[in-house]
């Protein structure tokens, strides 16, 4: 593992108006030039060079990504190594979609603190940095397997596990067959390795496709933010994106569209939408703005209700409640600040009291209770807040493609008439990938497999 | 009592499959070699299977055949069955499995013994060994004899506190009602080595004039067998075939009736026995759905009527044996002439060894097979060629001999015991090789024979004949790939013939050749080579061409695996020392003293991060180190 090339996400994931993937090794260069449509050619270029571009897919040359490349080669770098560093626009789906295109190619995520552990390694760090080295990537590593662990528990897990054990009943049987070539097992055929291999590539897609954790691991939970005109909408988006990026008036009908932001709370990454006021409106403007709303509602996964406690429930008001009832909502009683002028018994009625926040946007307070609350739905408790969860969504990713294209590449093969022990060979790669995933280490399982599935000895 | 009954350089302990390679390979190496065994007309015995090779066994003789071993051109001697298994599978895993007449095999290795220079064979009870300053320097036989040497190499087998197990029956015995070797089991505990218990069985001989073979499917050797040895050409050894029958309901039946005088479930047994080899009641209580088993019966040689009964191995009493016997289609009337058994045995836990199979605690001390824990004469040999090399190489003051996992089996075999130990007797598959499609039977030489040659186990005449196969084929390789050839109606018809779809192009003949359907054998007709080339040459040309595709993707898997094992680890290091690393890893880093960072990264519990930390702590150390001068 010495000397690959590694790649992570230099920024704080979701803050900050520009995001950084750095890139690093021996192969950097090459395979950020095979990612990225310029003038100039990476691999010609002087060190110390800033180059305008697009990522693109290397397949299709579909541009993906506006970005700026900076190339540092070796040694004149962090880590003494060719480095590259992509910047691209910042929040959440733009790094992502660099990442993820990055890690299908040569490129392994770097581990917790490896940046810093190869500046140290190829003399760039002084040595009395050694201790300080080592508590980075233990103290990483920890925060990382923790969230990790956390992430994969559950069905995600449960559904890989499956998949795993398909595949390695396969493997077991390969393998009886190549080391007991004389014993009375059914030989197995190419159209047996290839239909365990489809079924298994089917599931890996339907999990990439339709799993919850998969859509939020692509573009993170859907949260719209809904509400009457003017009951603080646009705050709240800002505070939590704690940046302007609504047009904030006390004019009610402002936010003619849907704004979106995209932000992580508790290492969750939500992308927040900010509908137009939902009313009854004869404005023709204000009206597109409020239909827009009300789809951006039913995509939602998660509904955040605005009320204002300044005043009455209005009949609009009670109009939405019952539209969201029976989604996933949380209550945001608004501007605390003023006196409360709203009846609360109703609202209690309809939705769980630990679902309904007391806030004031203007003076910053209950903020907290808002994101505990969101984080509280999705993993029920919250899991500790750090910025490598969204990381290893994407490595996640990288992942359950590459265990589809060594699939592919297994079922490819047993259309050739490849024989068996070299079939074998994918589909072994396959269980791998899976197996990183979850956390689970190679081991004897394979081994153990055989000699339970099947009766063996001379 | 005692006398100093003679000094030597290496001195080997038991003259099995392990101690007669470790003997040879030290002896030819130049170091005057003492090769002690309990009984002179054991050397080299089987005392179970009459069989060697197999999928990765025979890779593995392949493997101490390349190296200048003594295995392969053994059992091509005295084969008296040869058949290549898995044909129909890819070249990797084809394996070449012989029938021996096990007499023959021991009478021809002992005289090869005999006759190799700087080598002494001799009958004696070694019971303890002689450790001076902490390193051992000799053995002591029970008559006294006192045997100086620079190092020492125990391969006891299962001799060490063996007790023979049959039914409600239990006696201290090595394998075949040999004396057991029990004072050295305790000399080796007094020395500090940490032993396990571990068990192994065989199945009961029949007499050949009392099988009726027309119940059983005949298995015929092959009829252009092919050899173990680069060095033979051919053979006129006669094939004798295997049979092939299959345990009834009857069989389970009397098995199950008498399970409870099985000592396997009376708990008679306290050894842990190899799953890959369970007695046929195991197999009957654990896999109970399986209607039938397959019994192979084997021939233990051209001049006994003795055979072997392959699937049938039992600790249960003799009589519940013959019962079972003759529930048998084919072996109704059979007479049994000799008893299976289970044999427990103390095994050496191997993670207190160094890669070279040196002890960490006793040095000059090496073990090699059934004694670290693994089963099988192949495994046994395996190791015993490597511990007599490194043996010598120690007294002769030159670094060891390592085989890393992309290089042989014998290297994954080494290196999965030292590294991870062993909870029951370690068999090798193949499937335990990460680099399978590079560790093939058919190019061990390429792989091997250079170190072979080079630390002297390699004769010049043979170096110099493998030296030309070897350019043979990279010759051959390189015309494939600069010869064009154009769609005329010689290839078109070949193609068809084959079922391959046809040329529109010119194309090389190594495109061509990686086409699944075309073979060398259809090329050559139409592009020969200006060379002699031998059918070996041709294979591997042919090999080497269909598989590149697979074979680069595992070389690229190797050069990371050598990145690893290059950064080695001074044995100084002391990794309680060490901030950061998890505690469970830094007890088994202690206990383990890998040699490099890639063997610390295969030890479970050592995580990724641990190892980045290590690596750090090492770049530390050596700037320390060389700051010092």
């Amino acid at each position: 593992m010495i000397n690959d090339t590694i790649a992570a996400i230099a920024t704080a994931v979701g803050e900050g108006s520009v995001a950084i993937v750095r890139v690093s090794g021996p192969e950097s260069v090459a395979i950020v030039e095979s990612i990225f449509a310029a003038k100039n050619k990476l691999t010609q270029v002087d060190s110390h060079t800033v180059h305008y571009g697009y990522i693109v897919n290397p397949n299709t040359r579909e541009k993906m990504e506006e970005v700026l490349v900076t190339v540092m080669r070796a040694p004149r770098s962090f880590t003494m190594e060719d480095v590259v560093e992509i910047s691209t626009h910042g929040g959440v789906i733009a790094v992502k979609r660099v990442m993820d295109i990055l890690l299908q190619q040569n490129v392994r995520l770097a581990e917790p603190g490896e940046f810093t552990k190869r500046a140290f390694l190829n003399g760039r760090i002084d040595l009395s940095q050694a201790e300080a080295v080592i508590d980075l990537i233990r103290s990483k590593s920890e925060r990382a397997f923790s969230s990790a662990f956390k992430q994969v528990q559950g069905n995600l897990s449960k559904e890989i596990e499956a998949q795993r054990y398909t595949l390695l009943e396969t493997m077991a049987h390969i393998e009886v067959n190549i080391d007991y070539p004389e014993h009375d097992v059914e030989s197995l055929t190419s159209a047996f390795i290839r239909e365990k291999c489809s079924q298994v590539m089917e599931s890996i897609e339907k999990l990439l496709r339709t799993a919850n954790e998969g859509k939020i691991l692509r573009e993170g939970i859907v949260t719209a933010i809904v509400g009457r005109p003017n009951v603080g909408k646009s705050s709240l988006l800002n505070a939590l994106a704690k940046e302007s990026k609504a047009i904030v008036t006390d004019i009610p009908g402002t936010t003619r569209d849907v704004i979106e932001e995209f932000i992580t709370i508790n290492g969750i990454p939500l992308k927040l939408l900010d509908t137009a006021g939902i009313r009854e409106t004869a404005d023709v403007v204000e009206q597109i703005g409020v239909e827009r709303s009300k789809s951006a509602l039913e995509d939602a996964d998660l509904v955040v209700l605005v009320l204002n406690q300044n005043e009455p429930l209005h009949a609009d008001d009670l109009q939405l409640m019952e539209q969201i009832k029976s989604r996933q909502v949380i209550v945001v009683l608004n501007k605390m600040d003023l006196p409360r002028q709203l009846e609360l018994r109703q609202i209690e009625e309809m939705f769980e009291s630990d679902r309904i926040v007391k806030m004031s946007v203007k003076e910053q307070e209950g903020l907290d209770a808002l994101e505990a609350a969101i984080a509280g739905i999705f993993f029920s408790g919250g899991i500790e807040s750090n910025d490598l969860t969204y990381v290893s969504n994407v490595r996640h990713i990288a992942l359950l493609k590459k265990a589809i294209v060594s699939l592919q590449d297994a079922i490819g093969a047993t259309e050739e008439h490849i024989p068996i022990d070299l079939i074998q060979i994918d589909v072994r790669a396959a269980w791998e990938q899976l197996g990183e995933i979850i956390g689970d280490a190679v081991g004897d399982s394979l081994i153990d497999q055989i000699f339970s599935q099947f009766c063996l000895g001379k | 009592m005692g006398y100093l009954a003679g000094e030597y350089d290496v001195i080997v302990i038991g003259a099995g499959h392990a101690g007669v390679e470790a003997a040879l390979a030290s002896a030819r190496m130049g170091c005057e070699t003492l090769l002690l065994t309990i009984n002179l007309d054991m050397v080299a015995f089987m005392p179970c299977n009459p069989s060697i090779g197999g999928p990765a066994k025979g890779h593995v003789v392949r493997e101490i055949d390349a190296l200048g071993g003594e295995m392969g051109r053994n059992i091509d001697k005295t084969f008296i069955q040869m058949r290549m298994l898995n044909t129909g599978k890819g070249p990797a895993v084809h394996a070449l499995r012989a029938q021996a007449d096990k007499f023959l095999y021991q009478h021809e290795m002992k005289k090869t013994i005999e006759e190799t220079a700087h080598l002494t064979l001799r009958q004696g009870m070694v019971e303890e060994l002689i450790v001076e300053d902490g390193k051992c320097v000799g053995a002591v036989t029970k008559t006294g004899a006192q045997y100086r040497a620079k190092a020492v190499v125990l391969t006891t087998g299962t001799y060490l506190r063996g007790k023979i197990i049959m039914g409600e029956l239990m006696y201290e015995s090595g394998p075949n009602n040999q004396q057991p070797s029990v004072r050295l089991s305790e000399s080796l505990r007094e020395l500090g080595l940490q032993l396990v218990r571990f068990k192994t069985g065989t199945p009961p001989r029949v007499h050949k004039d009392t099988i009726d073979f027309s119940k059983t499917e005949i298995q015929p050797g092959d009829e252009n067998p092919k050899f173990f040895s680069f060095e033979t050409i051919s053979s006129s050894n006669e094939q004798l075939p295997c049979w092939l029958t299959y345990t009834s309901s009857a069989t389970h039946q009397v098995i199950n009736d008498n399970l409870h005088r099985a000592p396997m479930f009376s708990g008679a047994i306290e050894g842990t026995g190899p799953r890959y080899c369970p007695s046929i009641e195991d197999k009957i209580v654990r896999f109970s759905d399986k209607p039938k088993h397959q019994i192979f019966l084997e021939p233990e040689g051209k001049n006994t009527s003795e055979y072997y009964v392959q699937g049938l191995s039992t600790s249960m009493p003799e009589d519940v044996q013959l019962q079972i016997l003759r529930s048998i289609p084919g072996l109704e009337k059979v007479d049994m002439m000799r008893t299976g058994y289970a044999i427990e045995y103390d095994a050496v836990v191997p993670t207190q060894l160094y890669p070279s199979l040196e002890t960490k605690l006793v040095p000059g001390l090496f073990t090699a097979g059934q004694i670290n824990g693994t089963s099988g004469y192949e495994e046994a040999a395996g190791q015993g060629i490597m511990a007599g090399i490194n043996a010598a190489r120690k007294v002769q003051g030159k670094e060891a001999v390592v085989l890393d996992r992309s290089q042989g089996y014998i290297g994954v075999l080494i290196d999965d015991l030292v590294t991870k130990g062993t909870s029951e007797p370690y068999r090798l598959l193949t499937s335990r090789a990460e680099y399978r499609l590079l560790l093939r039977h058919d190019n061990a030489d390429l792989r091997l024979t250079p170190i072979g040659h080079e630390i002297g186990l390699i004769t010049e005449e043979r170096y110099v004949k493998f030296m030309h196969k070897k350019e043979m084929v990279e010759l051959e390789i390189e015309r494939l790939r600069t010869t064009k050839i154009r769609p005329d109606e010689q290839v078109q018809a070949m193609l068809a013939s084959v079922g391959s779809a046809p040329l529109t192009n010119g194309v090389d003949i190594l495109t061509l050749l990686r086409r699944p359907e075309v073979t060398y054998a259809h090329i050559e007709p139409i592009s020969p080579s200006s060379h002699e080339l031998s059918q070996e040459m041709k294979e591997q040309v042919e090999i080497q061409i269909k598989y590149s595709g697979y074979i680069e993707k595992q070389l690229l898997q190797v050069e990371r695996l050598q990145k690893m094992e290059k950064k080695k680890i001074p044995d100084d290091i002391d990794y309680t020392d060490i901030h950061g690393i998890a505690t469970e890893a830094k007890q088994k880093l202690n206990k383990i003293r890998p040699i490099s960072i890639g063997q610390a990264s295969r030890i479970s519990g050592v995580t990724p991060a641990d190892i980045s930390i290590l690596l750090v702590y090492l770049e530390h150390y050596n700037r320390v180190t060389a700051s010092r001068g």
